[in-house]
This record gives C-alpha cells, sequence and structure tokens, in this order.
C-alpha cells in the first residue's frame, strides 16, 4: 500500500515545515468548495432521475400502435438509416475548436498573472503572450484563406 | 440558532451547503417556470394576443377581486402545465437507442442546473457566503460543466434514430462549440482587470472601478450574442427550427422527458443571466450607494443584496424573451460566419487592447 | 479512522478504472458511440482526482478541453464514419496478443518508476503545492515561456494538417 500513502492529506503524518500547517489549512478551505458541488449533483442527477421514473409511473398509458412507432418525418414513410452520415465539415469545426479552445484554455493564467507579471517583466509578460498569439493568427488567417469558415459551398 | 453552537464546524458547513443548494434549486425551479409564462405573456403582448389568462383552481372563486386579477395574469398556468407534463404519455418508440434515449434528457438536465453553482447571488447573510462554492477557478466550473452539456442535446439526437433530430443534434453541437470559443475569449479582458478567475473577486472589483459593460462594451456584446447561441434560442434556434427540422433534437420526445430538454433550455438562460449579471453588470452590488455595495453583518441588507441580484436577472431574462420575439432567424452559413469569422477576430483584438491600455495606462 | 479525502480517492480511483475498463471492454455493448461516452465518465473521475490533488485549474481544464472538446470531436468522428460494422468485429488473435504486450509492457514501465520514485508521505509533502491559476501563470511565464512559444507552433501545425486534410479539393 505504499503507493497511496501521498494521497493522505493528513498534516500530523508529515514532517513538520515551516508555515506548513497553515499552508494546509489554507488549501483544504478551497478543497472544501467542492464538497457542495459534489451535492449539488447528487441533487440534480436526484431530480433528473427521479423526474424520468415518476413521469413512466404517473403518466398516462397509451397503447402501442404501428403508425406511433413510425420516426416522425411529417407524414412521409421514413426511408433507408436514421443516423445518415453527416458533412465533413463538422469534423473541420470540431477539429478547430479544439485547437482553438487549448489556446484559449493558455489565456487564463496569463490573464489572472498579467498585473502581476507586468511588475517583474514587462516585455516578458506582454512579449509572451502578442507571439503566441501571432503564431495563431496565422493558422487562422491560413483557415480563413483556405475558406475553412465558409459553409456557403 | 442556540443549537448551531453544539453542532461542529464541518457539520455546519454541510448543513449550510444543503440548505442554500435547495433555496437555489427550489429558486431556479420556481424561475424556470414563470419564465416559461413570462415568455408566452410577453409574446402575447407583441402580437396583440391577450396570452394565458383563464387557469384556474377551483378555490379562486372565493377570492373577491384579487383572484380573477391572479387568474388574468395566468399565475396559475405554471402549475397547470407542469401537471400536465406529468400526466401524458411517456412514449418510448421501438426504432430507438432506448438507453441513449432515456438519458439523453437528464444529460442535459444536470449540467444546466449544475452551472449556478459558483455564482454568487448575494453578499453574506449572518456569516455566510451567499453562493453555494466559492471556487477559485469561478468561471473555469462553468464553462467545463457548460461544455458538457454538448453530450445531452447529441446524444438525444444520435438515441431518437430519426433524421429531425438527428440533423438538430449535429446542427446545435456545432453551433454551440463554435460559439463556446467566441465567449472564451470575450471574457479574458475582464480577468486582465480583475486578476482573478473567482467570481467574488470580479464583483468585488466592479464595486471599487465600476462596472465591466463600462469598461468592457465589446466583451459585452460578444458575450451576449454568445450566450443566445448556447442556449440555442432565436436568432439561433437552427437546431430547432420548426420550419425545417419540426422540433430538432426534441422531435421524438414526449411528457416529461421532452419537459427536462425544455427545463434545461430554461435553466441554461437563467444560468447565462446570472453570469452576465455577474461579469458585467456588478453583480450583487448597486453603484452609488455605499451601503449596498458592500458586504454587511445586517441580515436585512443581505437580503437586499439578494433582491438587488436578482432584480438585475429578470432584466436579462426579459431581453432574452424579447430578443426571442423581435428577430427573425439566422441562416446557418450565417450562423457560422458571425462565430469564426466576426467574434473571435473581435475578440482578439478587445484582448490585445485591454493587455496594451492595463501595460501602458497602469489602470 | 480513515479521512473523508481518503474515501473520496479510492472511490474515484475505482471509477476511473471501472469506466476505462468498460470503455475498452463492455461485455453489454460493442457500440463505439458507448465507449466514448465511457471515456468522458472516465476524464470527469480524473478529474475529480486532481481536485482531491489540489490541482483545481487543471481539474477544470480537463473538463474543458478533453471532456468538452476533444470527445465531442470523438463522437463528430464516430458518427461521421457510421462504424456499424466495429459492432460486428470480432478480435484477430495476433492483436489481442500485441495489446496485451503493450499493456503489460506499459504497467511494468509505470510499477517500476513508482518503485524507483518512493513517493513516500514526507517527500510529497515538501514539495506540496496549491494547483491554482496564479501559480500556474507565473511559472509558465518565468520558467517555461519557451516550451509554452513552441506549443503555439505546434498547435499552427495541428491546424495547417486539419485544414489541408478535409479541404483537399480546394487549390
Amino acid at each position: 500500500m505504499v503507493f497511496f500513502k501521498y494521497s493522505l492529506q493528513d498534516p500530523k503524518l508529515h514532517l513538520p515545515q515551516a508555515g506548513y500547517e497553515a499552508k494546509v489549512k489554507k488549501m483544504d478551505s478551497q478543497l472544501n468548495q467542492y464538497l457542495p458541488v459534489l451535492m449539488l449533483l447528487l441533487v440534480t442527477s436526484g431530480f433528473a432521475v427521479s423526474t424520468l421514473i415518476i413521469s413512466v409511473a404517473a403518466g398516462k398509458l397509451g397503447r402501442r400502435t404501428k403508425t406511433k412507432d413510425i420516426p416522425y418525418e411529417c407524414g412521409m414513410l421514413p426511408e433507408g438509416e436514421g443516423n445518415s452520415r453527416m458533412s465533413v465539415k463538422f469534423y473541420l469545426v470540431a477539429l478547430l475548436f479544439v485547437l482553438f479552445d487549448i489556446e484559449v484554455v493558455f489565456m487564463y493564467p496569463w490573464a489572472v498573472t498579467y498585473k502581476k507579471l507586468l511588475e517583474t517583466d514587462a516585455t516578458l509578460a506582454l512579449g509572451g503572450m502578442l507571439s503566441f498569439m501571432f503564431i495563431l493568427l496565422v493558422g487562422y488567417v491560413y483557415a480563413l484563406k483556405k475558406r475553412a469558415f465558409d459553409w456557403k459551398s | 440558532m442556540e443549537f448551531l453552537q453544539y453542532l461542529s464546524p464541518a457539520t455546519q458547513f454541510v448543513l449550510f451547503s444543503a440548505l442554500k443548494i435547495f433555496a437555489v434549486f427550489g429558486v431556479v425551479m420556481t424561475a424556470v417556470a414563470y419564465a416559461v409564462l413570462v415568455e408566452r405573456k410577453v409574446s402575447a403582448w407583441i402580437q396583440n394576443r391577450v396570452g394565458p389568462n383563464r387557469t384556474a383552481p377551483f378555490f379562486i372563486n372565493y377570492l373577491p377581486v384579487i383572484g380573477p386579477f391572479l387568474v388574468r395574469l395566468g399565475i396559475f398556468q405554471p402549475m397547470a402545465d407542469g401537471l400536465k407534463f406529468l400526466l401524458k404519455e411517456d412514449f418510448t418508440p421501438n426504432y430507438v437507442r432506448k438507453v441513449y434515449f432515456w438519458i439523453a434528457p437528464a444529460i442535459t438536465v444536470i449540467p444546466a442546473l449544475m452551472t449556478v453553482a459558483v455564482i454568487p447571488f448575494g453578499s453574506t447573510l449572518g456569516t455566510e457566503k451567499m453562493v453555494i462554492a466559492d471556487l477559485n477557478v469561478g468561471i473555469l466550473y462553468t464553462f467545463g460543466i457548460v461544455s458538457l452539456g454538448v453530450y445531452g442535446i447529441v446524444l438525444a439526437g444520435y438515441g431518437s434514430n430519426s433524421k429531425y433530430p438527428f440533423l438538430g443534434s449535429i446542427r446545435s453541437s456545432a453551433q454551440m462549440i463554435s460559439y463556446e470559443i467566441a465567449m472564451g475569449m470575450s471574457v479574458i479582458p475582464i480577468f486582465l482587470l480583475a486578476g482573478s478567475l473567482n467570481l467574488g473577486d470580479i464583483i468585488r472589483y466592479q464595486a471599487e472601478h465600476g462596472w465591466m459593460i463600462l469598461k468592457q462594451p465589446v466583451a459585452f456584446v460578444i458575450f451576449l450574442i454568445a450566450a443566445f447561441a448556447e442556449t440555442n434560442r432565436l436568432p439561433f434556434d437552427l437546431p430547432e427550427s420548426e420550419s425545417e427540422l419540426v422540433g430538432g433534437y426534441h422531435t421524438e420526445y414526449s411528457s416529461m422527458k421532452f419537459a427536462l430538454f425544455f427545463l434545461g433550455e430554461y435553466a441554461n438562460m437563467i444560468a447565462s443571466s446570472a453570469m452576465m449579471v455577474t461579469l458585467f453588470c456588478g453583480g450583487w452590488t448597486l453603484p452609488f450607494v455605499t451601503a449596498l455595495s458592500t458586504p454587511s453583518s445586517s441580515i436585512l441588507i443581505g437580503l437586499l443584496h439578494i433582491g438587488v441580484f436578482f432584480a438585475k436577472m429578470a432584466l436579462f431574462m426579459i431581453l432574452f424573451i424579447w430578443v426571442r420575439w423581435m428577430l427573425p432567424r439566422f441562416r446557418y452559413d450565417q450562423l457560422m460566419d458571425i462565430g469564426w469569422r466576426r467574434f473571435i477576430p473581435a475578440a482578439l483584438i478587445n484582448i490585445v487592447v485591454t493587455a496594451l491600455v492595463v501595460a501602458f495606462l497602469h489602470d | 479512522m480513515p479521512q473523508f479525502t481518503d474515501i473520496l480517492f479510492f472511490g474515484l480511483a475505482g471509477l476511473v478504472l471501472l469506466f476505462g475498463l468498460l470503455t475498452v471492454a463492455n461485455p453489454f455493448s460493442r457500440n463505439p458511440v458507448t465507449s466514448a461516452m465511457f471515456l468522458v465518465l472516465t476524464i470527469v473521475s480524473l478529474a475529480g482526482l486532481y481536485v482531491l490533488l489540489h490541482a483545481f485549474f487543471l481539474a477544470a481544464i480537463q473538463v474543458l478541453v478533453y471532456a468538452g472538446a476533444v470527445m465531442v470531436l470523438f463522437l463528430f468522428v464516430i458518427m461521421l464514419l457510421d462504424l456499424k460494422e466495429e459492432e460486428h468485429r470480432r478480435l484477430k488473435s495476433g492483436i489481442l496478443a500485441v495489446g496485451s504486450l503493450a499493456v503489460v509492457a506499459f504497467v511494468g514501465i509505470l510499477l517500476t518508476t513508482l518503485l524507483k520514485a518512493k513517493p513516500t508521505a514526507s517527500a510529497v509533502a515538501g514539495r506540496l503545492v496549491e494547483g491554482d491559476t496564479v501559480k500556474l501563470g507565473t511559472l509558465l511565464f518565468e520558467n517555461w515561456l519557451l516550451p509554452f512559444e513552441i506549443l503555439s507552433v505546434l498547435l499552427l501545425v495541428a491546424m495547417v494538417g486539419v485544414i489541408l486534410l478535409t479541404k483537399k479539393d480546394l487549390k
């Protein structure tokens, strides 16, 4: 069980360190804030599941007829598969979304520390991010020129 | 409150958290029900109709003046609607993929209800902070949970195994992920100014330096429009555009399963209204009134703060509803064009300009 | 008496393993969408583990990027390719042998590294840091600026690759 020992956050187990107990206490106060999130998850999923069950239990019992079991297509009889293949454009959108999402994710730590970084090294704070953005802007312009965002065609 | 001192701090924490969760849950549910009523009333007024005005429980006739007035306002309509949803036949067609068909409404509604956890809906009541979870990653939590909401829609379309729902769900998910980028980028200038992701800190910053809507109007406009797209509301309601796709991803749903999608949409509307109030309009604070912009130990002022927050939120909800009945729908290529070719450059320029201003003007 | 966080740790770790197993070898369904959904659950439970390790920013990013973006892409790909035959495909013994060899090798590497590192409580406690956003930003821009810039080039390459693959017909 030696592998799991380091997961224990009990401060008494560890070597006393300068300000260590205070640090653990401060950190745990933030960890504690995730307990209500867990509780909320339980409440909302309990609500969702119980509504689904109550709906079947309380709902009117209807007859299952042949027409009811046909997918709704405005009165036409459906032909072929329900889920046909979709356009490759959606794949392109999803992939570009992943890439831009990663880019945005890196902006958050930068934005939060920006004012602090300005005090120590302004060129690093501004230049670091501007060059990052510029390289990605090249990719964005390339996508624009290749008409990756064009949905008319 | 005598008995509280006999409880350990941990028990108190759990108890108060549970109280806040149930209070917020109840308020959101009520707000959803009455937002539907307001939607119907507002649409009726805009289209020169009357709207729901006759649903009445049997005892209402015994109340002299106020009874008929409430009936004409349609106060009892949401209750009747809710009951009707429960009593309708819950039909699962045999061509659907049953497991996904069943869990999709739940997956839609759970993230929608969980996003409100980090929103500070008031300052303090006594010593208790009026926020369910005071997370330091604040808005990233919301964005993370919102991004999980896509699965409910994708699975609804996939599970229905039918053409209209499938097309609707694919459209909807592509639309949601496209606008997530613009939304995520639009809020970065706020963090450049406030220096924290914690929503409580952002409100504090606004109380001291003025509302973000005045400092970051571009960010606000992008966020507002992206919020319309994220919640699939008109003018971005292509996933369920009735003239093309019948009902989009919930075409095959009935009874309470359909109601859960509906609830998810309105809960998302409430969450994004609350988010806009928090990020751009000062949250629970009011400018020019010192008592209302600082946390106070007085219960009365604490309640006033909550009132201010809900008033602001209601204004945004009315904006959502109003816009729905005023604007026509976008075409799909226009929608993608706005998201990718207009908002992303605009948000990027906004970030760079804000960074430069902060660096050189020492805001 | 075990602490509440320990119970949560073992619970979440169990969930991660269970969902991970169901992702690759689900006895009830060979539907690729089901596998993808279990992978989402694995990722979300992993985010829970990150929270327990005080890596709050990482947990949020895990949900936002992996569960919210990468897995949506996976689902799109599954629907795009319309993988019907995957449900009927049988495992070939050769593939199975190579696959299990890879698993054994990976577990071996993991175990030897762990044994060598000897992660005792005191060793970890000395380097206890809170994974909050401010610290991460400072580290990123003061110590790891070059990898960060190289990463943007990597993203650029990926972007160009995507467009080349999907827009082949356009000159």
